[in-house]
């Protein structure tokens, strides 16, 4: 057992934070430091097609789609390096961390050479289409549907919580394609492009005031066939295979921008006296002790060789950093006091740390809520009998 | 990234956990409570085959100063499989202070004089604790109320704020009185040192530290055995009670308590591997790692053993059911070498400096 990682580690990681600082300091300066998901989109479509021009893009896929082939610890690391020097969230993490290893999964040479390129280098922007307004938690009773029309895929229905549609240019379904279907068996996983007559996307205001997320409405939407995914009625199995790329080394990065957070709160309490407080100074010190061990938890996960087993650490993760940063979002409120009520300017906008306190209230829902994962956590994790399904 | 087990660590883990497991039933963890005389408390049988047939009580000891050699990390898996049994034995007076203080400040005469003993358990060792000591001359006078398993105590060493010395438990005015104690697997006992002669450590600083750091990590694992344990009888009962025509564990209204401890011994495990980690490599944040890791096992074992209580039902409320054995000694490890409240002003301002 040990803590750090190895001299060539140390060695690759000083390699990608010198660059992303260098970027950070010079041709991209003007987006460093932005948290808020929906800004500046064009700049940061610019910023996707330089991280491919350096090859930073993918880096752990394989190096002949525009990636380096990396090691898991090199993942951990470039992420951890990104977060550091302030560089804002991939706006196409979706297609980066998901769709694209979706299709080095399941796609066939051609879907691989259509789409990997392309996402590789920042051009196609995907998002995500899995929940709808009657498949939420049970994920499973999707009712959108899709239909082979000659040479095409047809699908109608919704899909909710599309985060990023607005500005995506693709768009993976999972469509009930077997008529009279039910739960996990004839669904299908679709690629669709989104600028089409079919497919129109309205925006969801946030508790916060923002944006990200929207509805989508597909209404005769097409896409060609060999759009398909895997095989008809395998959409369920690639799906799940896709959330477990959802857990992984992208969670050491967004452990750094829980740190930056963490430390705006800390500073915050010093500028104000709030530090003096000693029940605020325990809150810090378990909000501290919080983040330690859920890097500590991450590097568990992230060393189980054994991949196809989810252990304890894995399945408890998403409630953790969840918990932890909810939790972090009311202990910022209690730092700042009354001025953490209003805002800077005229608008509906907040600073970090009042955004912080609202944003975080979906972290406890978003991707599994709490309550499922402590379902999933007494099934899986225990062995305990499995909820009653209708 | 190796943050995991060795295949060698796994070995030791594996060694420990069977012989606890086989050794220290509850029969005769509840025997030892029930003792009388200097040896309530100590299942004295297991100490000596702990000691000797098992041969790990000399971890975390380097070998040159007669120990095992390895680290924190493995005496903390030695340390979270007795705590799985709450076994009733002087690990955390006798290894974890005493010898390791002996160890790291003691001079070499007096390892070769002291250590052997202890760690073939033949002797038995309390740690001393005044902050007020009075030492003249090393004729010490002062008081701790709460010596673990000090009434069996052969030896001693006592710790002020200036000093760490050796006290023979027959020295000349040395009074030892056995406290009735809510744990009764750890009791402990007043010591009185009035004048007493000790014999004092040659770097008494580096023999605190190092037991001081022992001590939490020590408890620290003991907890995370021990709230392991108790979520794992609590699963297994909720397997096979049934109410309702149904096992209680497929309620939800149960499920999720029980993920919930899942949850935070997860964690634990992560603060034990991360503190003992950090204090073997000699890393920056070692301090801060102990004391989450003291505090953050300690409240998830309270945690996990008041549930355990309440997840019973009536059963869990009984003498004869294990969950108070598993309550108390939760309780226990929250109070001692510092409560979770003072580990985490510890923390404080660590992260604060001196703002305050």
């Amino acid at each position: 057992m040990k803590l750090g990682f190895s001299p060539a580690e140390e060695q690759f990681r000083a390699e990608c934070a010198d660059w992303l600082n260098g970027q950070m300091a010079g041709e991209f300066k003007d987006i460093k430091g932005i948290t808020q998901l929906t800004a500046m989109p064009e700049r940061r479509k610019e910023w996707e097609q330089q991280l491919a021009a350096h090859r930073w893009s993918c880096i752990g896929w394989p190096e002949e789609w525009g990636g380096r082939n990396a090691t898991l610890a090199q993942q951990v690391i470039f992420a951890e390096e990104y977060a550091r020097a302030g560089v804002p969230g991939r706006i196409n993490h979706i297609g980066i961390e998901l769709a694209g290893p979706t299709i080095l999964t399941f796609g066939t040479d051609a879907q691989k050479r259509r789409f990997l390129p392309d996402i590789a280098a920042g051009k196609t922007i995907f998002c995500q289409g899995f929940s709808e307004p009657g498949a939420g938690s049970d994920l499973a009773s999707v009712r959108t549907k899709g239909r082979v029309e000659g040479d095409e895929w047809v699908v109608n229905g919704q899909k909710i919580w599309t985060s990023l549609a607005h500005i995506s240019d693709w768009i993976f379904v999972v469509t009930r394609t077997e008529e009279g279907s039910q739960g996990p068996k004839g669904l299908s996983f679709l690629m669709m492009p989104i600028d089409q007559p079919g497919i129109e996307i309205r925006p969801i205001r946030q508790i916060n005031g923002d944006a990200e997320f929207n509805e989508t409405f597909f209404t005769d939407a097409r896409c060609p066939v060999d759009s398909l995914i895997g095989a008809p009625g395998e959409g369920w199995k690639i799906a799940m295979g896709l959330l477990a790329f959802e857990r992984g080394v992208s969670t050491l990065g967004q452990q750094m921008g829980f740190r930056n957070e963490l430390d705006e709160i800390i500073a915050a309490a010093k500028a104000n006296g709030a530090a003096r407080d000693p029940l605020i100074r325990q809150r810090l010190a378990k909000a501290e002790i919080g983040l330690r061990l859920m890097r500590y938890g991450a590097l568990r996960m992230l060393s189980n060789s054994d991949h196809s087993k989810i252990d304890g650490a894995a399945l408890t993760y998403k409630i953790q950093w969840a918990s932890w940063r909810r939790n972090l979002g009311e202990l910022a409120m209690d730092v700042l006091g009354q001025a953490g009520e209003v805002a800077a300017g005229d608008h509906y906008e907040w600073d970090t740390l009042p955004n912080l306190f609202l944003f975080s209230r979906s972290d406890t829902i978003y991707g599994g809520t709490n309550q499922i994962q402590r379902n999933l956590i007494a099934e899986r994790g225990l062995g305990l009998p499995r909820e009653p399904r209708g | 990234m190796e943050f995991a087990l060795s295949d060698e660590q796994q070995m030791i883990a594996e060694t420990a956990r069977a012989f606890f497991a086989e050794n220290a039933t509850s029969a005769r963890t509840r025997a030892a409570m029930a003792a009388s005389g200097p040896d309530a408390g100590i299942d004295r049988a297991l100490w000596q085959a702990f000691c000797t047939e098992l041969g790990l009580s000399g971890i975390g000891i380097a070998e040159e100063a007669g120990g095992a050699g390895l680290g924190f990390v493995e005496l903390a898996l030695v340390a979270e499989a007795a705590g799985a049994q709450v076994a009733a034995l002087p690990m955390l007076g006798s290894l974890a202070l005493a010898a390791q203080a002996i160890a790291a400040g003691g001079t070499a005469a007096q390892r070769a004089d002291v250590l052997p003993g202890l760690l073939s358990g033949e002797i038995i060792a309390g740690y001393v604790h005044d902050a007020g000591l009075k030492a003249e001359d090393n004729r010490l006078t002062g008081r701790d109320a709460f010596v673990a398993h000090g009434a069996a105590a052969g030896l001693f060493v006592v710790t002020s704020n200036q000093g760490a010395w050796l006290v023979r438990a027959d020295a000349p005015g040395l009074t030892v009185i056995p406290q009735t104690t809510m744990d009764q697997t750890r009791p402990m006992a007043r010591v009185t040192l009035d004048g007493v002669v000790g014999e004092p450590l040659a770097d008494a600083a580096a023999a605190m530290a190092r037991a001081q750091a022992c001590g939490w990590i020590t408890l620290a694992a003991e907890a995370l055995g021990g709230a392991q344990a108790a979520l794992d009888r609590t699963v297994a009962y909720a397997r096979e009670r049934v109410q309702f025509g149904r096992p209680i564990g497929s309620f939800q209204a149960y499920k999720h308590r029980l993920a919930d401890l899942v949850i935070e011994i997860e964690q634990a495990r992560s603060a034990v591997w991360w503190a003992a980690c950090a204090v073997d490599e000699g890393a920056e944040d070692a301090a801060l790692a102990l004391h989450a890791a003291k505090s953050f096992a300690a409240d998830t074992y309270f945690l996990c053993a008041g549930n355990m209580i309440q997840l019973h039902g009536g059963i869990g409320f009984t003498w004869e059911h294990d969950a108070h054995l598993f309550f108390k000694r939760a309780r226990a490890i929250q109070t001692a070498l510092g409560q979770g409240s003072w580990h985490r002003e510890q923390v404080a301002t660590l992260i604060l400096g001196d703002a305050a």
